[in-house]
This record gives structure tokens, sequence and C-alpha cells, in this order.
């Protein structure tokens, strides 16, 4: 029984980790910036954490992870500067790059244990803190809506042009926003650094934020509560496949693989929306027979 | 309130905007005319700022606008509506409304943070005054109706509310009016007369030659880019220039 | 410094062959098909299969395997891409989708061929060194990069001279003026994945045979190079892809030997933010690319 908690209590860590990512994702979505840098403010927040409690382990926990978190939305301006000008994909690829740079630099780094990363880093993230910043990060999101700013980048959204000859800094709120997400990233770094123990550049590449992605898209980006659905779902999603597939007799991973890939299209084809869009969809569909 | 002088704007080697010199005074209804290309969106584009003129100035109250960014023009006081409808196409008509409130709304983020009623309170009164723009078009029923679903006519009405919500000085409108029926496109016309009459001036661009002749105070008619003729209607009516470029026909 | 330059041909020939059909599609749809890697890799893998099951002749199994790749291209465009055409916001969906198709199509190799790493068996390729001056290469790298360059440019030359090539040009333009011009862009769209799948297949058995390794994560590492080339090169442009893919490759293997190996990724994605920052367009780029 203990075992069966244990094992449960881990993936739903995960879960909240994801939900973090995916809000942290869903933060530049909202403007309609499509950034994938979120890999690296991840790691910067995840390194920086690990080194605080390696090297100053007196430091008390929740100042290391608002250091975690400030690192990375500081680093963002720079980023952002040149960056944010990009229209669309070239926005996409840049941040790529990004990312993949901040990886390399901490795969080549000596302080950082280069390609093997930090380890025995002590467990401090409890479950009630993990789901304490997921809800203060859901509430300073929702507070946006409705305000000045949370119009302000529905408007740069929908149509950035027209936002600007309305008087909206588009810039400024683009960037405060990219700033936003790394915070928000570099947080559930941390987050997770203290709970996995390990911290290895191998876990921020390019695969994690097109997962935070992929997460926040599926959720849904019309409510708060579709990346936090959207990571629940995915981050369960394997684990579910690979009960039935072990019940089934198929070897878990490609099958796993396999269901993943086919679900995500479905969705994204059939679901644009998201899943917080179904009860929606069943509606109108009920309207329209 | 505003005047640009010899605003030039070209695109690769075209002039489609030629040595441009009008005012528009305070409270006044100016007409933009001119046959289709004549450069009357472009030049609404330069002056609020969507590009810069080759050459040339345009200033408001005395102060030179065309060297800044859109948004630093809009703060200075002048709104636009576009040809094209340029709506949030994902938004309500109120929320598009609520957009055009930005220059004039706080931004207190810490008692937002705080759920303090005071952002509450804002948040309210920004929406009644929404409604409020929304009704003065005569759109409030259709307030929550997603700007895509409105009819042609409803989206430039809903787009001259969001324009009106910053409480411009300047009001550019291009071409309010087209695919209006007329009853729909003299409201619009009443409700510049309205606006002028608060004092606000309006630079109209229209196709319905007859709504200007009767709406403005004075006209400025372009052609290739060049203001042919500048005057009241009955100048206008009267230049040989203008009858010559396109006045013979729909006036 | 001989031996560099050819290192660094070879290698770029690959590159280039890769980023052409990546930048090919991105012109044509104004999408990045992130299902391109694993078209490169699963067309390693049907070329490793004919080779070693089929007893196919590597020369014999190349061609298949690029018309595989081809035809993976055209499923992927069925399924992934054509249904949300005309979508708002189609550039994130599309990015998604053909991520999704990109895990089928791991999920495939995974079954088929199992997670360790593969290789071409021994005497696939006759195992001889060519000389060229001081620099020597072995008469596999010579091929490889012989077989890239030709495809590259009988590309080149369908798309300036073929019927075809100016139909997908056209359509890269503006797919509505093209609709009305009477060009079948539906048919259009399906050949220019067809192509590019193709050289993506190439792509991958060339670079199977070149690095003696196929696995289902050899894609990943490739894409993101790749991106650097199509951006270097500049979005749409396929010459544009084929000079940058040199041209990395050249930096690459000068980086490696002057500098130090663990700076050879780090170097595309310089590169590539360079390029993005002081002349986003790349060297040969049309595309739009700052905010209008």
């Amino acid at each position: 029984m203990e075992d069966f908690y244990l094992a449960y209590q881990s993936l739903i860590a995960f879960v909240g980790i994801n939900a973090l990512l995916a809000l942290s994702v869903y933060a530049t979505l909202s403007c309609g910036q499509l950034s994938l840098a979120n890999a690296g403010f991840m790691a910067i927040g995840a390194y920086t954490g690990a080194l605080i409690t390696l090297h100053a382990p007196q430091v008390p926990f929740g100042l290391v992870l608002f250091i975690s978190a400030i690192l990375p939305s500081i680093i963002a301006v720079p980023l952002g500067l040149p960056v944010l000008r990009l229209r669309g994909v070239f926005l996409a690829i840049a941040t790529i790059g990004f990312g993949e740079v901040v990886r390399l630099a901490f795969v080549n780094w000596d302080f950082t244990n280069g390609a093997l990363g930090l380890v025995a880093i002590p467990q401090r993230t409890q479950p009630w803190i993990l789901w304490l910043m997921v809800a203060v990060v859901i509430f300073v999101l929702a507070r946006l809506r409705g305000s000045r700013t949370g119009y302000a980048l529905e408007a740069i959204r929908e149509d950035e042009t027209a936002a600007r000859t309305m008087g909206i800094e588009t810039t400024r709120y683009k960037m405060a926003m990219l700033a936003l997400g790394a915070a928000i990233a570099g947080l559930a770094g941390a987050l997770e650094a203290h709970f996995t123990f390990i911290v290895s550049p191998a876990g921020y590449g390019f695969g994690r934020v097109v997962d935070m992605l992929v997460q926040a898209v599926v959720g849904g980006t019309a409510m708060l509560f579709g990346p936090v659905l959207g990571a629940a779902f995915l981050t369960l999603l394997p684990e579910i496949l690979r009960e039935i597939g072990a019940r089934i007799g198929l070897a878990p991973g490609p099958f796993r693989l396999f269901l993943n890939g086919v679900i995500l299209l479905v969705v994204i084809l059939y679901l644009p929306e998201g899943i917080i869009s179904l009860p929606q969809r069943l509606r109108r569909r009920k309207k329209a027979a | 309130m505003l005047t640009l002088t010899n605003v030039l704007r070209t695109f690769g080697g075209v002039k489609a905007v030629d040595d441009a010199t009008f005012t528009v005074e305070k409270g006044e209804v100016h007409g933009l005319i001119g046959p289709n290309g004549a450069g009357k969106t472009t030049l609404l584009n330069l002056i609020s700022g969507l590009m810069p003129p080759t050459s040339g100035s345009i200033a408001l109250e005395g102060k030179r606008v065309d060297r800044l960014p859109p948004q630093k023009i809009a703060a200075l006081g002048i709104s636009r509506t576009y040809q094209n409808i340029r709506l949030f196409a994902g938004l309500s008509a109120v929320d598009n409304v609520v957009v055009g409130q930005h220059l004039r709304r706080q931004s207190p983020f810490l008692p937002r943070l705080l759920l303090l009623p005071k952002a509450r309170l804002e948040e309210q009164a920004a929406r009644k005054a929404a409604f409020d723009g929304l009704a003065r078009v005569g759109l409030r029923e259709r307030a929550l109706t997603p700007a895509s679903s409105l009819s042609y006519g409803e989206q430039r009405r809903v787009e001259i509310a969001r324009a009106l919500a910053a409480g411009p000085k300047l009001l550019l409108l291009d071409e309010p009016t087209a695919g209006m029926n007329p009853p729909e496109a003299a409201e619009v016309a009443r409700l510049v007369r309205e606006v002028a009459r608060e004092g606000r001036s309006v630079l109209l661009v229209e196709h319905n030659v007859r709504l200007v002749m009767e709406l403005c105070d004075r006209i400025t008619v372009l052609n290739f880019g060049k203001v042919i003729a500048r005057g009241t209607p009955a100048e206008i009516g009267k230049d040989p220039a203008v009858i010559a470029a396109y006045l013979g026909d729909g006036a | 410094m001989g031996q560099q330059i050819l290192n660094g041909i070879f290698v770029g020939s690959i590159y280039a062959l890769f980023a052409v059909g990546y930048t090919l599609v991105f012109g044509v749809l104004d999408i990045l098909n992130l299902a391109h890697q694993a078209v490169f890799m699963l067309s390693a893998f049907v070329a490793l299969a004919l080779v070693e099951n089929a007893h196919l002749s590597i020369w014999l199994a190349l061609p298949l395997a690029i018309i595989a790749g081809g035809l993976m291209g055209i499923v992927l465009e069925r399924l992934a891409f054509r249904p949300l055409r005309g979508r708002a916001g189609s550039n994130i969906s599309g990015l998604i989708s053909s991520l999704a198709m990109a895990t089928v199509f791991e999920a495939i190799a995974l079954q088929l061929f199992g997670p360790d790493t593969s290789r071409f068996p021994q005497g696939t390729f006759p195992d001889r060194m060519i000389q060229f001056g001081s620099a020597s290469a072995s008469l596999l790298q010579v091929c490889i990069a012989g077989i890239s360059v030709a495809m590259m440019a009988v590309l080149t030359f369908l798309l300036a001279k073929t019927r075809l090539g100016r139909s997908i040009r056209a359509v890269a333009e503006s797919p509505r003026a093209a609709r009305i011009l009477g060009i079948d862009v539906d048919k259009v769209i399906m050949l220019s994945f067809f192509l590019s799948s193709a050289l993506a297949g190439a792509a991958g058995v060339l670079f199977g045979l070149a690095f003696n390794s196929i696995s289902q994560d050899v894609g990943r590492s490739v894409e993101l190079k790749g991106l650097a080339v199509i951006i270097l090169g500049g979005m749409g442009s396929v010459p544009g892809a084929v000079i940058a893919g040199f041209a990395i490759g050249l930096v690459e293997v000068f980086t490696v030997a002057y500098i130090g190996s663990s700076y050879r990724d780090a170097v595309s994605f310089a590169v590539l933010f360079v390029v993005l920052v002081a002349r986003p367009s790349g060297l040969l780029g049309q595309v739009a690319v700052r905010e209008a």
C-alpha cells in the first residue's frame, strides 16, 4: 500500500511540475508568441536552485525558489530584445536555438559537472510546496484577465499592428510575458531538481520544450485550467498506456510511443482548441442536432 | 490640430503620396476623397504611424509625429478605423471596445493581486463604459457577440466605438460606411457630427461623395498621390480638376 | 587543411541534402515539418532492412529507400498537414501534428528494429581510399558527396526549368494566386512533400552509411542543425540551403579541428542566433521575417 502511494505520489508531483511548465508556455502563447525557450529557462532555474542548495544549504528553500525564478526572467530580457521582433516561426526557431545554447553551455561547463550534471540534491520539494506554487501561478495569471494588461495581451495575440494603433506598447508586454514564462519555467526547474535529486543537461533539450508546448496546446489555451489539464493528461497517459500494454503483453516502448503520437494527432486535428473545449463542442453538437 | 507639410511616400519608384500639404482644424470634419489608388489609405497609415513618410512632416497640435511609433501617436490622441476592418475577431464586440480604452485605463496590478475592490471597480467601470460606447453606435444588444459573427456594417460601427473609446483628439475613419445601407450610413454621419461637436477632429476617407459633401466642413481631394484641390464642399463641387478626376460618377 | 576542407564538404553535403527538403516544404506551406527528421531516420532503416534482410545491393536499396521516403512524405501530407489547411493558427498546429507523426514513425522504427543502434553490414560498400593531393577520402565519402550534389542539382533543375517546378514556386509565392492560374494546388503540395521527403530519405541513408550508426534518435540532432542551415540559407530558398549546408559543414569541421570538439554543436546555434538577430532573412531568403 505504501509502495502504491509512493509510486503515485511521484507521478502526481510530475503532473504538478509539468503543469507549471505548460503554464509557462501559455504565458507567451497568450500574447500570440510561440517561444520555445522555456527548457533553457528551466535548466537555468534548476541548476541555480541545485547549486545554491548544494553549496549553501542554509539558504531557506523559499529563497532558493525565488532566486531560481528571478534569474531566468532577468536573462529573458536580453534574449527578448532582439528576438521578439521576429515573426511567428522565426521567433520559435530563435528560441529553440537559445534553449540548445543553454543546454550545451551546461554540458560544457565544469562547474556544473558537464554532461553528468549534479546529483544528490536533497529532496526539499514537498507536494504541498509544489501545489502551492501551481496555485500561486494560476492565481497570478488569472488576475491578469479582465485587467488592462489582460486585454492588451489578447489584442496583441489577435492583431498586433491594430493593437499598437490603440496605444498598446506591444514589445513591452511581449517582453513581460517572456520574462514571466521564464520565471515560471525556472521555478519548475528548481522544484523538479529538488524532487528528483538530479539535474542533468539531457533533461532540458528540445524534446522537453516540445513536451511543454504539446501539453499546453492539447489541454487548451483558452482557459487557464487547460494547460494544467493537458499536463495531467499527457503525464498520466504514458503510465496508463504502459499498464494497458503490459496487460495485453505488448512491448511497452513502441506501443506507448505509437499511441502517444496517434492521440496527439487526433487531438490536434479534431480538438484544436484542446481538451477543455470538449464540453463546449459537445454542447454545440447537441444544439445543432 | 493636424498639419501635413510636403509629405512624400514612395514605394520602390512609385509615389503613393506626393507632396501632400493640408491641415485639419480642431472640431472639424475633414473629408479626404479621391479615386481608387489615390493614396488616401496610405495617408492614413502615415498619420497613424504604421509607416514613416519618405520625407515631409506631420504635426499634431504643433508637435512632430511623423517618426513616432504607432503606439506613441495613439497616446498623443490619434485613433483610427481600417478600410479592411481590423477588429479582434476572437473577442466579443464589447471586449473589442474595452481594448480601445487601453490608454484611458489604470493598471493597478498590486490591488489586482491583492484582490482589492479597487481593481474590480476599475474593471466594472471599464466594461460599463464599453457598453455605453456600443450603445452610442447602436449596438448595445450585440455586445457579447463574437466580432467575427457581426455583419459588415455592425463590425464597422464596433470599430468606430473602439476608436472612440480612447477619447481621441483626432479620429481617422477609413471608409466607415462601405457596405452599409443608407439608413446605417446616415447614422454614422450623425455620429461623426456629434463627435465633432465634442471638440474632436475627424479625418474622413470616403467613397460616398454625397455623404462627404453633406457632412464635411472642408475637403481635400487626392489623385495619384497629389492634392489636387482643397476647400469647402461648395468649392470642391465646382473645381474643374476635381470634376475631371472623378466627380462625374456617383456624385 | 585540405583534409579538413574535404571532410567539411562531405559532412556539409549531407546537411545540405537534409536542409533542402526542409526548406522546400517551408517555402510552399509556410510550415516547419518536424517529421522531416523522422523520415530521414526511417528511410535509413528501410535501406538497412533491404540490405540486411532482402540482401539487396546498396545501389538498389538506396533508390528504393528514397522512394519509400517520398511515400512517407505523402502519408505525412495527407494525415498531418492537409486537414489543417485553411485553419487559423495552423502554424502551431502544423508543428504539433508533424511532431505527432514523427512520434508515430519513431514508434514504428522502434517496433521493427529495436532500440539498439544498428549499422550496415560489413561489405555494404567497397572499402577504398582515394587521394586528393595531400588529403584523402574514402570512396564512400566521395560517393555520398557526389550523390548529394547530384540530387540537389536535379532538384534545382526541376524547380527552375520544369512546369512542376514553376507550379511549386507559384504556390510558394501565393497559393491563392496559383489556384486562380489553374494550378492544382493540392497536387503540387503533395508532390512537394514527396520530393522533400525523398531527399530526407536520401540524406538518411547516406548519413547511415557515412557514420555507420542508425537509431531512432539519429534524426533529432540533425534536425536542429538543419534549422541552423535553413535559417542561414534563408527560409524557402533551396540554393540558400545548399550553400548554407556546406558552409555549416565546413565551419563545424574547422571548429572541431582548431577549437575543440565540444564546441561543434554550439557553432551551429551561434550561427543560427547571429543570423536571426543580424540578418533574419538569411543569405538568400525572401520570406518576411519581421513583424508586419
